[in-house]
């Protein structure tokens, strides 16, 4: 399935890859991870909460509906973040994978 | 006189002016800002590798974008400007900010508050599904990032800027399938005196309407929003809403931008103890403030949309006026005439923004018709039912009660989004006036924090 967001204009930037989930995800110079994310998918995470994909909603750092994670844990608002070549981002929920064995 | 510490949170409009201001009176402000570059919300400044022209981009409003952008460019080496800044908490006269990892603590004398305004939301089931945007998200996705927010975009709540995004949309190639506004057109006839104030700016916002019709894209008014229909996995697929006859119509589409007008941001100011009253024209709390920005507190003051909703060049006019206030106050003799003369263009602003609120009101009493399982808080899912439950069950109708019994409010966006709209269905639930609900309190951090505990570089 296509990308979310439709890119209207402004398509002749430099291109650059980025790493969700382990695919590579082309992206362009000057993105926002969100628009990067959402230019080649559907959602940025799953709510915590139970009901169902999140892909944001103010885009303005208000909200904190986009929040993702890079592989080693630190969380980025995908909304204010400028994306960069080889960022590797994971949309899954650490809560979900982590064991409750000790 | 001793050095005096100005500082100036926002660089949007008001704050750009603000600075201006100061700097021409030979002080050298701080200007904090959390965007990455300046011009606010309104003026937002497209990435440096971007191409469009002013015109492409701000269309009527370009020279005055240009204008703006400029007027800060020649303020750099006058001022110090800590871009990409999160100032998250005011206690005894210091802020607390974050740069990414760092903090910076910043000690002030005056304070001028310039923190803009977020959409207004009435939640609508379904508004949680992905696909669902803010009305002011949809316009940076386009104005920032040259981006639709989706393949079929409907443009759904009240207000000038729902007609200014769906046409902007429009004319940059996007599908707008449709502009849905909940206030009927009589309400336009019956404000239009008071909109009569800018009679330029009316006239704009009927050539938006003319083009979104003229372009064939359905408008709709005096509807009555019922569903935004999809599934968990899919996201938005598609809205139902009754039109003005009572019928139900629906409209497929794979994303929604919703948005009810603004709503000021007021933390800050909140943390800095500054007093609120509520305004009855709007059924919002707002802050008190003289006509000049003077808070309730000494040495704070408050300019542009985050003081009052008025608009991007009100804000102008308000960040200058606040910063003569603040340079009178400190014993800085300021041109009385030109002080009255942007009292006047406010006031003609205020009528105006009057005006609006009559025109597009917000919808209060769809609080009352949520069915119970919408969700009113995004952050964590908790639905109306469960808002109404604890309003009936614990008694808890003041706003920060309810909120630590249902934690509607207590989530990521701290009630930004779903406050006002909780505080209409608790007002409903317990037939109490929405003024006695109250409104939250301001909390530190006014945004999540990272929280990074390093070994002291020592």
């Amino acid at each position: 399935m296509s990308g979310r967001f439709v890119r209207l204009s402004e398509t002749n930037r430099s291109q650059l890859t980025i790493i969700v989930d382990g695919q590579p995800v082309r992206a362009l110079e000057g993105d926002t991870l969100l628009v990067a994310m959402l230019g080649a998918g559907r959602y940025l995470r799953q709510s915590e909460f139970g009901d169902g994909q999140r892909a944001g909603f103010c885009l303005m750092g208000a909200c904190q509906d986009c929040w993702v994670r890079t592989e080693d844990g630190a969380r980025l608002r995908a909304c204010s973040t400028v994306v960069r070549e080889g960022m590797r981002i994971s949309t899954r929920l650490p809560e979900a994978t982590w064991s409750n064995a000790v | 006189m001793v050095e005096c510490r100005v500082v100036i949170v926002g660089a949007g409009p008001a704050g750009i002016r603000c600075a201006e201001t100061l700097v021409a009176a030979g002080l050298r402000p701080t200007v904090i800002d959390e965007g990455r570059r300046d011009g606010g919300q309104i003026y937002r400044r497209q990435p440096e590798n971007f191409t469009r022209s002013y015109d492409m981009l701000y269309g009527s409003e370009a020279r005055r974008a240009e204008a703006i952008h400029g007027g800060f460019d020649a303020l750099r080496g006058k001022i110090d400007y800590l871009p990409e800044t999160l100032v998250w908490n005011i206690a005894e006269r210091q802020l607390y900010a974050a740069a990414g990892t760092n903090q910076i603590m910043v000690p002030f004398d005056v304070l001028i508050l310039c923190s803009g305004a977020v959409d207004r939301l009435m939640p609508v089931k379904g508004w949680n599904l992905a696909g669902t945007f803010s009305l002011g998200g949809a316009q940076i996705a386009l104005k920032s990032q040259a981006c639709a927010i989706g393949k079929q975009v409907v443009f759904m709540g009240t207000g000038a800027l729902l007609y200014l995004v769906a046409a902007q949309y429009q004319k940059m190639g996007a599908h707008v399938a449709a502009v849905l506004d909940t206030s009927p057109w009589s309400l336009r006839l019956s404000a239009l005196p008071k909109l009569l104030a800018q009679p330029s700016v009316l006239w704009s916002g009927v050539k938006l309407d003319l083009t979104l019709r003229l372009a064939g894209v359905p408008v709709y008014n005096g509807i009555d929003p019922l569903e935004i229909e999809g599934t968990a996995d899919a996201g938005v697929q598609g809205v139902s809403f009754k039109d003005r006859n009572g019928e139900i119509r629906g409209v497929a589409c794979d994303a929604v931008a919703l948005g009810y007008h603004l709503r000021p941001e007021t933390q800050l100011a909140d943390l800095a103890r500054c007093a609120f009253t509520f305004d009855p024209g709007t059924r919002q709390w707002l802050l008190q403030s003289d006509p000049d920005g003077r808070s309730s507190v000494a040495g704070v003051y408050l300019a542009g949309d985050g003081a009052r909703i008025r608009g991007a060049r009100a804000a102008e006019a308000s960040g200058r006026l606040a910063a003569m206030a603040a340079l009178h106050d400190l014993g800085h003799p300021q041109s009385a005439e030109i002080m009255a003369g942007l009292r006047r263009t406010l006031a003609r602003w205020t009528r105006f923004a009057q005006g609006l609120a009559q025109a597009f009101p917000w919808p209060a009493q769809q609080a009352a018709r949520l069915s119970d399982d919408t969700v009113v808080c995004r952050c964590e899912a908790v639905t109306a039912a469960e808002l109404r439950r604890v309003v009936l069950e614990t008694d808890a109708i003041e706003a920060n009660r309810a909120k630590a019994f249902s934690r509607v409010g207590m989530g990521r966006c701290q009630g930004r989004y779903c406050g006002q709209a909780a505080a209409e269905v608790i007002a409903h639930a317990a037939h109490v006036p929405v003024e006695q609900v109250g409104r939250l309190r301001g909390q530190a951090p006014v945004k999540p924090l990272p929280v990074v505990i390093g070994e002291d570089a020592a």
